[in-house]
């Protein structure tokens, strides 16, 4: 069909095609398209596939994010110490290079997938859907996703996770919430991390990064905890576990749904 | 940063809307952008001449609208203008409010020119 008589318009696009429709040309003859989508479309669809994939499985699934250095995968490292007699726990680590986080979660004997993203900044839900490919769900409770090290665009991601956690550590200042207001205003929740430093820092005051997160209009809760010394590990702990039941509680509601179905 | 993916992913959408429609080329993407979607108008605009090389949207103008930032109190009910560090209420200070407007990040529309021959 061609676009100059006319023919290509029928019975079920001409509406479309009138002044106001989606497909009404401009004064110059082109033709211009209402859209509305998402730029992030594609990833937020394979996110909504990553989440179901762990509901099915009834697996939590939580975004670490921070900055680089600021203590996530030291935290990881002491939540499988005290969590592993409980939870079957797996990683999925984020770096630019190396195996070297990954290492260190096998050191503590649960599995680790390491991404190695190259030159990107983030990770993104196919790259976390590949990695959850060599899991196997069915045997896990939580999946813990730690992101590339990087206050700005893992923000902008979904990966498919149940919860996003940011660690923001003591040596960094207390106004990166303010600094980085799109990765801070979407925490679950933050966590002030490497507090056993706190005593030899003068300049990094905890209330006053909290009151930060709370001009970005998030009640998320504000931890103080140290992966070295242990303090405030039980509060993260204790957050971990009402996590897990909200989940468990929610695959019993599915579970029971499915099998009424099927009755 | 991520705006060089973002624009990989853009002329994915705007690839599959032209396919739909039949053929042509793209003359005009126009974005929707609010300050707190954590994307660079700018770096976006330096981004998309590099990825549209060669496809159908090569040497489409990016027409990038920013979103202004926007609150609702859940105290006072009143709507106020927001800074991207400070969300709190404009009118009575309460910092528990809701982004009403400023985390877009939309493709809200094409224009495409039915023949190469108008280029």
């Amino acid at each position: 069909m061609c676009d100059t008589c006319g023919c290509n318009v029928t019975h079920g696009n001409a509406h479309l095609l009138k002044p106001g429709g989606r497909l009404e040309k401009t004064s110059e003859g082109k033709q211009s398209i209402d859209v509305l989508k998402g730029l992030l479309s594609e990833n937020d669809h394979q996110a909504r596939h990553n989440r179901e994939h762990f509901d099915r499985h009834g697996v939590l699934a939580i975004n670490l994010m921070s900055s680089p250095g600021s203590g996530k995968t030291a935290l990881l490292e002491a939540t499988i110490d005290a969590l592993k007699d409980h939870y079957r726990i797996a990683v999925v680590e984020g770096d630019l290079e190396t195996e070297n986080d990954a290492e260190r979660i096998r050191a503590k004997g649960v599995a680790a997938i390491q991404i190695t993203t190259g030159s990107a900044c983030h990770l993104d839900a196919h790259m976390v859907h590949d990695a959850l490919h060599k899991l196997k769900l069915s045997d896990l409770d939580i999946v813990f996703i730690e992101n590339v090290g990087n206050l700005v665009c893992p923000a902008s991601f979904d990966l498919g996770q149940h919860h996003n956690v940011t660690l923001l550590s003591v040596t960094e200042g207390d106004d990166k919430p303010a600094k980085y207001p799109v990765m801070f205003r979407t925490t679950d929740l933050l966590l002030l991390s490497k507090t056993d430093l706190l005593a030899v820092l003068d300049d990094f005051e905890p209330d006053r990064a909290e009151q930060y997160l709370r001009k970005l209009a998030n009640l998320a809760p504000v931890m103080l905890i140290s992966a070295r010394s242990g303090e405030g590990l039980q509060d993260w702990l204790d957050w971990l576990e009402i996590r897990m039941s909200e989940r468990q509680a929610e695959q019993q509601g599915i579970d029971q749904t499915t099998s009424q179905v099927r009755l | 940063m991520h705006e060089l993916s973002l624009c990989q992913s853009l002329l994915r959408q705007v690839a599959a809307i032209v396919s739909e429609q039949g053929s042509g080329f793209v003359s005009l993407i126009e974005l929707q952008v609010g300050e707190l979607s954590g994307v660079e108008p700018a770096l976006m605009q330096h981004a998309f001449p590099v990825v549209s090389q060669g496809s159908i949207a090569q040497g489409a103008r990016l027409l990038i609208q920013t979103r202004p930032l926007r609150v609702l109190c859940e105290r006072c009910g009143s709507e106020s203008d927001a800074e991207a560090g400070n969300l709190s209420c404009r009118a009575c200070g309460n910092w528990q409010t809701r982004l009403i407007s400023g985390d877009e990040l939309l493709l809200t529309r094409i224009e495409i020119e039915s023949s190469a021959i108008t280029r």
